[in-house]
């Protein structure tokens, strides 16, 4: 019976194809390709494409701790030991039983940063996405932050819509997936338009 | 449930079963040597020169026994290369994180969820394995352990049609067909559109960026040992740390992300699997990613019909776990677009145009909670068990769904070859309850289905059951079982039942916060998991060899004809029933206490 031999052989070949052979032809396919995504989809200040590292301020697809209040923050991240660890993601693996303090506590800092706001609370603005780096929110907990960020940043509430309506994916082809915002894009966009130095200016001149 | 969740369901079903018809016709061609429209003119030559170069010729087909040692030490090899491959990674190329050697638990658990199409994974993936590891260890076993699944259902289905022979065909032969011509052309194909979306594929470093906003936290000083340094009064002494820059992993993703879904392997190259937004980036990836998940195994019932001669037979086993998925898919959406009941009061479940609502803790926002069920049934339902949301903070409820789907041992689809020779075994089961309740032989395609096939249907129906049970059990009483749940009480039992029942029937998804990259739970996982795969290969071929020596035998009026919905109705029923009477009291215990007290009684 003849099998040691097969066994090895088709080990190695079938190794070969599937393990070097394979991975190697799409790296060479995403270097021609698709170069920007395949070397992680970085970001540049003005918020444009870049394969060069020193030049990023991030990924287009990899969210950031925001928490400031002149910014829109970010979803709750659940990673260690800092949120947003784009070397190890992890969600917060929390049971639905025992999830309400932690909740308790990221509403308490919402209205902490925005007193006046008495609108609800988007779901997701206060819940820890399943990655630790979601970089979207939903339009809805963008909306939320509005009235927080247009009194600190002295800019009117249309603009800031609009800015977030700029930065708004729709469903990919009106099917698949759900509406977002993309939030280090809105905040680097927010930076342009209206810097905090600014901030001691009459709204006016930020238009 | 609104209707954007009943929209969502019906047009993944709808766009699964289009492909059916094509790719399962496609699939029999490869088993029957047909001709497959230039692909085997481009890749002839590779398969060639792999029977030669391995002694085997293509036509010389084996018995059940040759066919089962074949497999056994072609798996064998694959759990040693995986192992040898993690413990000496830092003594070979492409590390470029400089990752450690792996720990012999932890390597030994990965080698065997590997080999054995679970892939659970108790390691970090972004911060263990080298580039060269995820490649050539992982990448190759996610190919090479469902090419293995398909091997096997080749060789049951030629049992159930042939007749008066020992031959089931060449496991090097079937093996190495279902790579070339199905695995690899599929995973090309799907790598491509994934690179396009955003999934990176690059031998560089991990990539470094400048972040916008700074930002600082706060960690246990440690001392020379790692242990925490107090001050006088006892408090522990904390470090300010800040946060200027963000490293960004990033690794050959895209060609293993391809292969990882399309052979119902799970294993994602980061920790959270796709729920990672370079591993599933848009709304397209997340519908592509998720109709690999069940493309195979739907599309092998066709050519399953169309093998043994009668395509009635395909579409029934088909119809059957299309009725269980929707029964399990259609509460999990429910669930968890409802929301958590204890934050109502905290926060805004409801979907509205501008947010799409409900239970979002461990769920992606582009995802959103339909989109997140609809993966979490499909991908235990099919022993992929790759994530793209946590399972571990879904409602009770909405976990029970694919927790239950995992204890219907993996037929529901199920994995490459694996659920649909599963899936075949209780259509065996079923046709013997026929037969008993109405006093004949019990018999099927033709074939008398005795008591040599029934003890080894017992065998594969009750191993992965008896696992799940022991395991938990092991689990439940042995201190360093009790160490591993992160969540009190009810909760971290479900996280064990989930554990031990995903390992006991080869899924690989997890309730995450049980810690499970510990030596207990490595051994016990990995003992699982070896058990679960190949009790069951080989009962199945034994299965396939008892059915390929028996003499076809006419229809007669009492014969029972096993393609009307009647038989679609009796086999759902064998299924559920053997799930249900095993399972609910675990259940009872976890999931549905757990809902009781939610809900306030």
């Amino acid at each position: 019976m003849k099998i040691i031999r097969p066994t090895i052989i088709c080990f190695l070949l079938l190794s070969l194809i599937t393990g070097i052979a394979y991975p190697l032809a799409i790296t060479l396919i995403a270097n021609v390709g698709f170069r920007h995504q395949a070397e992680g989809s970085l970001i540049d200040k003005n918020g444009r494409p870049t394969v060069d590292e020193s030049a990023a301020v991030g990924s287009f697809l990899i969210g950031q701790t925001f928490d400031q209040p002149q910014y829109f923050w970010s979803r709750p991240s659940a990673t260690s030991p800092m949120p947003y660890n784009a070397a190890a993601s992890s969600g917060s693996n929390i049971g639905p039983s025992i999830l309400g303090d932690t909740v308790k506590s990221r509403v308490d800092a919402l209205h902490q940063a925005d007193p006046a706001n008495s609108s609800p609370i988007p779901i997701d603005l206060v819940t820890a996405s399943g990655s630790g780096l979601d970089p979207h929110e939903s339009v809805a907990a963008a909306d939320y932050q509005i009235s927080r960020i247009s009194r600190i940043r002295r800019m009117d509430a249309e603009q800031l819509h609009a800015l977030i309506a700029r930065h708004t994916q729709d469903r990919a082809f009106g099917l698949f997936g759900e509406k977002v915002v993309n939030v280090l894009e809105l905040n680097l966009e927010l930076d342009q338009v209206a810097s905090i130095a600014a901030a001691s200016q009459p709204a006016a001149t930020t238009k | 449930m609104t209707t954007t969740g009943l929209f969502q369901i019906a047009l993944y079903l709808a766009v699964l079963l289009l492909l059916v018809k094509p790719l399962g016709s496609f699939m029999a061609r490869v088993y029957r040597f047909q001709p497959l429209f230039g692909l085997d003119l481009a890749l002839g030559p590779i398969e060639h020169l792999t029977y030669k170069l391995c002694g085997v010729r293509k036509d010389d087909e084996q018995n059940w026994k040759t066919y089962a040692l074949s497999c056994l030490a072609f798996n064998l090899l694959g759990v040693l290369a995986v192992y040898v491959l993690q413990r000496v990674q830092t003594m070979l190329p492409l590390n470029p994180a400089a990752m450690s050697a792996v720990s012999p638990d932890s390597s030994f658990n990965t080698a065997t969820s590997f080999a054995t199409n679970t892939n659970w994974q108790g390691y970090v993936g972004e911060s263990t394995m080298s580039y060269l590891t995820q490649m050539l260890g992982l990448t190759v076993q996610n190919f090479v352990s469902a090419a293995t699944g398909m091997a096997v259902l080749a060789a049951l289905i030629r049992g159930i049609a042939r007749k008066t022979t020992d031959k089931l065909g060449s496991f090097w032969v079937d093996l190495t067909r279902s790579t070339l011509y199905i695995l690899l052309p599929l995973s090309a194909l799907l790598a491509i559109v994934l690179l396009w979306q955003g999934v990176p594929q690059t031998f560089s470093k991990y990539k470094t960026a400048n972040v916008l906003q700074p930002s600082s936290y706060t960690t246990p000083h440690l001392d020379k040992d790692n242990t925490p340094v107090k001050d006088a009064k006892g408090n522990p002494v904390m470090d300010t740390v800040n946060v200027a820059t963000q490293s960004i992993a990033v690794g050959p993703v895209a060609s293993q992300i391809a292969i990882k879904q399309l052979g119902t392997n799970g294993g994602g190259f980061f920790n959270v699997n796709s729920a990672h937004p370079l591993e599933n980036p848009t709304g397209l990836s997340n519908f592509l990613e998720v109709l690999a998940i069940l493309l195979i195994p739907a599309a092998l019932c066709y050519t399953f019909g169309l093998m043994v001669g009668d395509k009635r037979q395909g579409w029934t086993v088909l119809a059957a776990m299309v009725i269980i998925f929707l029964a399990l898919v259609i509460p999990c959406v429910h669930f968890e677009q409802s929301g958590n009941p204890t934050l109502n009061a905290l926060a805004d479940q409801h979907e509205t145009a501008l947010q799409p609502g409900g239970n979002m803790e461990g769920k992606e926002a582009r995802l959103g909670p339909i989109n997140s069920a609809i993966w979490a049934v499909a991908t235990t339902g099919a022993s992929n068990g790759s994530v793209n949301s946590m399972h571990d903070s879904f409602t009770p409820l909405g976990g029970l769904c694919p927790l239950w789907m995992i204890q219907l041992s993996e037929v529901v689809f199920g994995g490459v070859g694996s659920g649909l020779y599963g899936m075949l075994i209780y259509v065996i089961v079923a046709v013997f309850i026929a037969g008993l309740m109405v006093g004949r032989t019990p018999e099927y395609l033709g074939k008398k289905i005795e008591s040599y096939e029934m003890k080894m249907a017992a065998i594969i129906v009750l191993v992965p059951p008896a696992l799940c049970l022991i395991g938990t059990a092991i689990a439940c009483v042995s201190p360093a079982g009790l160490l591993g749940p992160s969540n009190p009480g009810i909760h971290g039992f479900s996280e064990m039942l989930y554990g031990m029942s995903s390992q006991g029937n080869n899924n690989g998804s997890a309730f995450a916060g049980l810690n499970a990259n510990t030596p207990f739970y490595n051994l016990l996982g990995g003992i699982l998991m070896l058990f679960s795969r190949y009790w069951i290969v080989v009962p199945t071929l034994a299965i396939a060899g008892s059915l390929a020596r028996k003499k076809l035998i006419p229809a007669s009026a009492g014969t029972l004809p096993t393609h009307t919905p009647l038989f679609v109705f009796l086999l759902v029923s064998t299924v559920i029933l053997v799930g249900a009477l095993t399972f609910l009291p675990a259940l009872a215990l976890g999931p549905i206490v757990e809902h009781l007290k939610l809900i306030g009684l």
